[in-house]
C-alpha cells in the first residue's frame, strides 16, 4: 500500500478562549482546519478556504484574521479568540451577538461567526486607541462598511448587520 | 381578567427564535456533522466539457492507504435523475459538461479521499462542445442528452412551453407603436456561503439509510432519491441539518447526494462530502441564462396591447428545475400590468453547458427585465412619462387576467404610487452632463403569494401539541432555510395560545416527524404553514375549551388566550394553561393536547393551455431606483432604492425588512455585478475574487414601503414575501442607467466595461 508522506509534527502552544493548549501540528496544517477538525470548534465556519469571504473570522491577539489561510505553528504563543469564545460560562451572549440578533442581522447564520468576530475586532481597536484617552475616537458608518468589506453575506443585504455594528461601536457606551 | 386584545405578537419585531445558536456557534449545519466511523467522500469531475471517456483506471487510487471505496458508473445500479430522468448520476462512456462527475472516492480522511482523485486516470477523446443554444438547434448538431425521450422534433430541444391568450393580430392593428429587441440574461449562481453538503449513513442491518441533507424540499427529495437508489422511500429518512442559504439552489437533487448515499452503502459506514468553493462554482445549478425576444405595442392612449414573446433557454447538458421556470416567466408577460393579447414561447435547449436550477424568483427576474425596459422604450415612443404609462396599465383589485390569475387583493397601484411620490420620480430629470450622471427607473413585479399548484398537492400538515406543563410544540412539515419561518410560526402560536415565546419549540427538521409538505419554495412556507398551523390550532383549541368548559362549568366557550391562561373575556375565574392541558390527559375522558392539521390552499391546477388560478394569493413589488453613473470608469453607484410590497400584512417587521435587503442586494449584483463567465464550457471565474458579490461597502440607501392589502386566504393577511424583493431591481437598475446616458441596456449585468461600450456606442 503507498503511504501519503507523514510529515514531521512541531509542538505548539497557545491561548484559545482563555484555555491553554499545547499540541503538535504539521508545519502546513491551518488554523482553521485544527479549529474546526482537532479543537472541536465548528463555530469557525469555512466558506472558501481561500481568503475571500471571511466566514473563517477569528481574533488572533485581539485581531480579525482569515483562519484558512493563518498556519496553525504561527499561532504558537498567541490568544486565539472563537465565536464559542465570547458566550460567557453563564450563557450571556456578548454585546455584539446580542446587537446581531436584536438588529435582525443573522439569516442562515453561516457569516456570523465571521462578522461578529470582525466587529468585535473593530471595538477591540478602538479600545486600543482610546486607552487614557479623553475624546474617544469612534468609527463612523463609512469606517464600519469598510472594516466589514472582508466578511460577504448573500442573506441579509449587510444593512442590519451594519446596524448592529453600529449600534455596538457608535451608540453604546 | 383578560381582555380581549388586537394583535400582540404579530406585526412585531421578534428577533428571530432560533438566533441564539446561530450567534454562539452552536448551530450544526451539514459541515459541522462528524458521525462515528466517518469517512470522506470526493468526486472526480471531468476535465473536458464534450469528450468520450475512452479508459478509467482506478488501479493507482485503489492502492493508496485510507481508500475504502471508489465506484465509477459500471459499479452501481441506478436511475437517471432530474425530473426529466434525463441525468446519469455518473457519468458513462461520454461528458456533456464541465461538471460531470466520473467517480466517486470513500477514504479516512479528506486529504486521502483528494489524493486518491488525483491518481485515478481518466483517457477522453476530446470532442468539439456546443456552447449556444442557438448553434445546438441546427440540424447539423448532433444530439446532446441521449436519454430524452424524443418527445420534440429537434433532437436538443429538452422542453417547450406555449401559452397564449387574446387575438394578438387584431392587439397589432390598434397599435400605433411597437417596440421589439432581443435580451440576454447571463448565468449567476446563488453563492450561498455554506458549500453544498452531505452526510450519509446506511445501516446494513435494517436496511436503512439516514441522510443530513440541507435540501428544501425533504419529501420530494426522499421520494428522488428512492428512485436513484432504487429504494423504498421509507426506508429513506432526511434529516436537515441548518442551511448555509437556500435561495432555490436546494430545490432539486443534484448527482453528488447519491453518490454519497452509495459510497455509504457500498461500505457500509457514514460518508460525507462537502464541496470546496471551487467545486461549488463549477458544479452547483445556477440561474437560468436566457435569450428574450420580445414585441410589444400599446394604443393611441398608452394602454397595453399585445405581446410576442420567444425565449430560448440554455439548458445545459441535462435538466433541472431551471426549464420550468416558464411556468413564472409566463406568468409576468401575461398578466404582469394589463395586456389584452399575448403569445409566448419558451424552448429550453440542450448544450455542452452546465444546467440551470431555480433561483429565487425563479425566471421572474429574466422575464421582469425584459418587459420592464420595454415598458420604458413604449413610453419614450409614445413621449408619455414612464410613471403614467405604468399607473395606467397597472393591474387592480379583483382583475382576472388573461392566465386566469385572480386579484383577489392587488397592491400593484399603491406600490407604484408609493415610490413614484417617495422618489420625487416626476421631478428626477437627468440635467447634468459631466463627468457623473444621475438617473432613476421604475420597474413592478408581480410574483405568486400563496404557494404555487404545481405538483399533486400544495399542502403542508402541522402537528401541535401542548404537553402538561404549558409548553408548546409546533412540528411542522415545512423547512427553516434562514429565511425565519421557525419565527413566525412560533409567533402564530404565541398570539393564538397565549404561551410565551420561550415556551415554544418548533420541530421541523425529520422526515420521519414530520407531516407532508412540498417544500420551500414559491415564497410559500409564512403562507401555507401559517395556515396549516392555525388550522391545527382551531381544532387544538376547541379541545381546551371544552375541557375548560367542563372545569369552569359553562356552556359559553368564548375563550381568551393570554399569558398562560384561559378564561371568558371580563370572567373572574380564569383557568392556568398548563392545568387544563393536565385536566384534558389524566381526567375522564381522557385525551392528549394534540391536533393535527393538513392545509392545502384553494389554489388551481392549471390546465393544458396553462390557465388557470394557480396561487392561493399574488404579491406585487413597484422599485424606484437612483443610480449614478461614473462616464469616465463605467462605475455604476446605486444611491437610492425604493421599494413598495404588497405584502398583505406585515408579520414580523425586523425579518421582513431582512428578507427586502437581501433580495435587493441580490437583484442588484444580478444587474451590476454578478456573472459566471465561461469559456468553452470552461468557468473562468469560480471563486469569490472573480465573480463579484456585493459588500458592505456597496449597499446603498434602501427605502422600504410596506403594503398591507390584507388578503383573506393569507395567515392574518400575509402573502408570501421572500422572492419579490429581488425581481424588479435590475429592470429598474437598466432603466436608471438608460435614463442617466440615454443608452441602449440589451444585456447583464451592467459592468463597467458595459457601460463604457454603450456611451461609445452612443458617440
Ligand atoms: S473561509 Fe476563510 S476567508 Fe473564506
Ligand atoms: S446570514 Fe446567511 S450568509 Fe449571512
Amino acid at each position: 500500500m503507498q503511504k501519503t508522506e507523514v510529515s514531521k509534527k512541531i509542538k505548539i502552544s497557545f491561548e484559545l478562549n482563555n484555555r491553554k493548549i499545547n499540541m503538535d501540528v504539521k508545519p502546513s496544517s491551518l488554523l482553521l482546519d485544527i479549529l474546526r477538525d482537532e479543537l472541536g470548534m465548528k463555530g469557525t465556519k469555512p466558506g472558501c478556504n481561500e481568503g475571500e469571504c471571511g466566514a473563517c473570522t477569528v481574533l488572533i491577539n485581539g485581531n480579525a484574521i482569515n483562519s484558512c489561510l493563518y498556519l496553525a505553528v504561527n499561532a504558537n504563543g498567541k490568544e486565539i479568540t472563537t465565536i464559542e469564545g465570547l458566550v460567557k460560562n453563564d450563557g450571556t451572549l456578548d454585546h455584539v451577538q446580542k446587537a446581531i440578533i436584536d438588529n435582525g442581522a443573522v439569516q442562515c447564520g453561516f457569516c456570523t461567526s465571521g462578522m461578529i468576530m470582525s466587529i468585535k475586532s473593530i471595538e477591540n481597536y478602538y479600545l486600543s486607541q482610546n486607552n487614557n484617552v479623553k475624546n474617544k475616537k469612534k468609527p463612523n458608518k463609512e469606517e464600519i462598511k469598510k472594516w466589514l468589506e472582508g466578511n460577504l453575506c448573500r442573506c441579509t443585504g449587510y444593512i442590519k448587520i451594519i446596524d448592529a455594528a453600529e449600534k455596538v461601536l457608535i451608540n453604546e457606551e | 381578567m383578560l381582555k380581549k386584545r388586537k394583535l400582540n405578537i404579530i406585526g412585531t419585531p421578534v428577533p428571530k427564535h432560533d438566533g441564539k445558536i446561530r450567534v454562539s456557534g452552536q448551530a450544526v449545519y451539514g459541515h459541522d456533522i462528524n458521525l462515528t466511523g466517518m469517512l470522506y467522500g470526493a468526486i472526480l469531475r471531468t476535465e473536458h466539457p464534450s469528450a468520450i471517456i475512452e479508459k478509467i483506471d482506478i488501479s493507482e487510487a485503489l492502492k493508496l492507504e485510507g481508500v475504502e471505496c471508489i465506484i465509477t458508473a459500471d459499479d452501481i445500479d441506478v436511475n437517471n435523475i432530474s425530473y426529466k430522468r434525463d441525468h446519469p448520476i455518473l457519468k458513462k462512456g461520454e461528458v456533456n459538461c464541465i461538471r460531470d462527475e466520473i467517480a466517486a472516492v470513500a477514504a479516512t480522511s479528506k486529504e486521502v479521499a483528494q489524493n486518491a482523485i488525483k491518481l485515478i486516470r481518466v483517457e477522453y477523446k476530446i470532442r468539439k462542445g456546443i456552447y449556444d443554444p442557438i448553434e445546438a438547434l441546427e440540424e447539423s448538431s448532433p444530439q446532446i442528452n441521449k436519454f430524452i425521450s424524443g418527445k420534440y422534433k429537434n433532437k436538443n430541444t429538452a422542453e417547450v412551453f406555449k401559452y397564449s391568450h387574446g387575438n394578438i393580430e387584431e392587439e397589432k392593428k390598434k397599435s400605433i407603436v411597437n417596440v421589439s429587441r432581443r435580451f440576454t440574461l447571463p448565468r449567476v449562481t446563488h453563492a450561498c456561503m455554506g458549500t453544498s453538503n452531505i452526510t450519509a449513513h446506511f445501516d446494513k442491518l435494517s436496511g436503512k439509510l439516514v441522510l443530513y441533507s440541507s435540501t428544501q424540499v425533504p419529501f420530494l427529495y426522499q421520494r428522488d432519491m428512492a428512485h436513484a437508489l432504487k429504494m423504498n422511500p421509507s426506508d429513506i429518512r432526511i434529516i436537515q441539518p441548518v442551511i448555509g442559504g437556500g435561495f432555490g439552489s436546494k430545490l432539486d437533487m443534484y448527482p453528488f447526494e447519491p453518490i454519497c448515499a452509495l459510497l455509504s452503502i457500498k461500505t457500509g459506514k457514514p460518508v460525507q462530502i462537502i464541496y470546496s468553493r471551487q467545486e461549488e462554482f463549477i458544479a452547483s445549478p445556477t440561474r437560468q441564462p436566457m435569450i428574450i425576444d420580445i414585441a410589444c405595442g400599446a394604443d393611441k392612449d398608452g394602454n397595453f396591447t399585445y405581446r410576442d414573446i420567444k425565449i430560448i433557454k440554455d439548458n445545459g447538458a441535462y435538466t433541472s428545475w431551471g426549464a420550468t421556470t416558464p411556468f413564472v416567466i409566463m406568468q409576468a408577460f401575461s398578466s404582469l400590468y394589463q395586456v389584452k393579447a399575448c403569445k409566448f414561447e419558451a424552448t429550453a435547449v440542450y448544450t455542452n453547458n452546465v444546467f440551470a436550477g431555480s433561483f429565487r424568483g425563479y425566471g421572474n427576474p429574466q422575464a421582469t427585465f425584459a418587459l420592464e425596459r420595454i415598458i420604458d422604450l413604449l413610453a419614450d415612443k409614445l413621449k408619455i412619462s414612464k410613471a403614467e404609462i405604468r399607473l395606467k396599465n397597472a393591474n387592480y383589485k379583483n382583475e382576472i387576467t388573461g392566465q386566469g390569475l385572480h386579484y383577489e387583493t392587488c397592491g400593484h397601484i399603491e406600490c407604484l404610487e408609493k415610490v413614484i411620490s417617495e422618489s420625487n420620480f416626476y421631478n428626477k430629470k437627468n440635467t447634468e452632463n459631466g463627468r457623473f450622471r444621475k438617473g432613476i427607473g421604475l420597474a413592478s413585479m408581480l410574483h405568486v403569494g400563496g404557494g404555487a399548484k404545481i405538483y399533486r398537492s400544495d399542502g403542508c400538515g402541522t402537528t401541535l401539541k401542548i404537553d402538561p406543563y404549558g409548553y408548546c410544540t409546533i412540528i411542522t412539515g415545512s423547512n427553516e432555510i434562514g429565511q425565519g419561518s421557525e419565527t413566525v410560526l412560533a409567533m402564530i402560536a404565541s398570539e393564538e395560545l397565549g404561551i410565551e415565546l420561550s415556551k415554544i419549540k418548533v420541530i421541523n427538521t425529520d422526515t420521519d416527524i414530520k407531516p407532508w409538505d412540498v417544500g420551500v419554495h414559491a415564497s410559500r412556507t409564512s403562507f401555507v404553514a401559517g395556515n396549516s398551523l392555525l388550522g391545527a390550532i382551531n381544532i387544538l383549541k376547541d379541545k381546551l375549551n371544552n375541557k375548560a368548559k367542563q372545569l369552569l362549568n359553562t356552556e359559553n366557550s368564548d375563550f381568551i388566550y393570554q399569558n398562560g391562561m384561559i378564561a371568558i373575556e371580563n370572567a373572574n375565574e380564569a383557568l392556568a394553561l398548563d392545568k387544563v392541558v393536565r385536566e384534558m390527559h389524566f381526567s375522564e375522558p381522557s385525551e392528549l393536547a394534540i391536533a393535527s392539521y393538513f392545509y392545502e390552499p384553494l389554489s388551481q391546477f392549471q390546465n393544458k393551455e396553462f390557465k388557470g388560478n394557480v396561487s392561493g394569493t399574488y404579491a406585487f413589488a413597484s422599485q424606484a431606483i437612483e443610480v449614478k453613473v461614473d462616464t469616465y470608469t463605467g462605475n455604476i453607484e446605486i444611491t437610492n432604492v425604493h421599494t413598495a410590497q404588497d405584502v398583505g400584512k406585515v408579520l414580523n417587521p425586523l425579518l421582513l425588512d431582512g428578507q427586502i435587503h437581501g433580495g435587493i442586494l441580490q437583484g442588484i449584483g444580478y444587474a451590476i455585478s454578478e456573472e459566471m463567465i465561461y469559456e468553452e464550457g470552461k468557468l473562468l471565474n469560480p471563486n469569490f475574487h472573480n465573480y463579484k458579490l456585493l459588500t458592505a461597502s456597496d449597499v446603498p440607501n434602501i427605502h422600504f414601503y410596506p403594503i398591507e392589502t390584507n388578503d383573506k386566504q393569507g395567515p392574518y393577511g400575509a402573502k408570501g414575501v421572500g422572492e419579490a424583493p429581488l425581481i424588479p431591481t435590475a429592470a429598474a437598475i437598466a432603466n436608471a442607467v438608460c435614463d442617466a446616458l440615454d443608452i441602449e441596456v440589451l444585456e447583464l449585468p451592467l459592468t463597467p466595461e458595459r457601460v463604457l461600450k454603450a456611451i461609445n456606442f452612443k458617440k
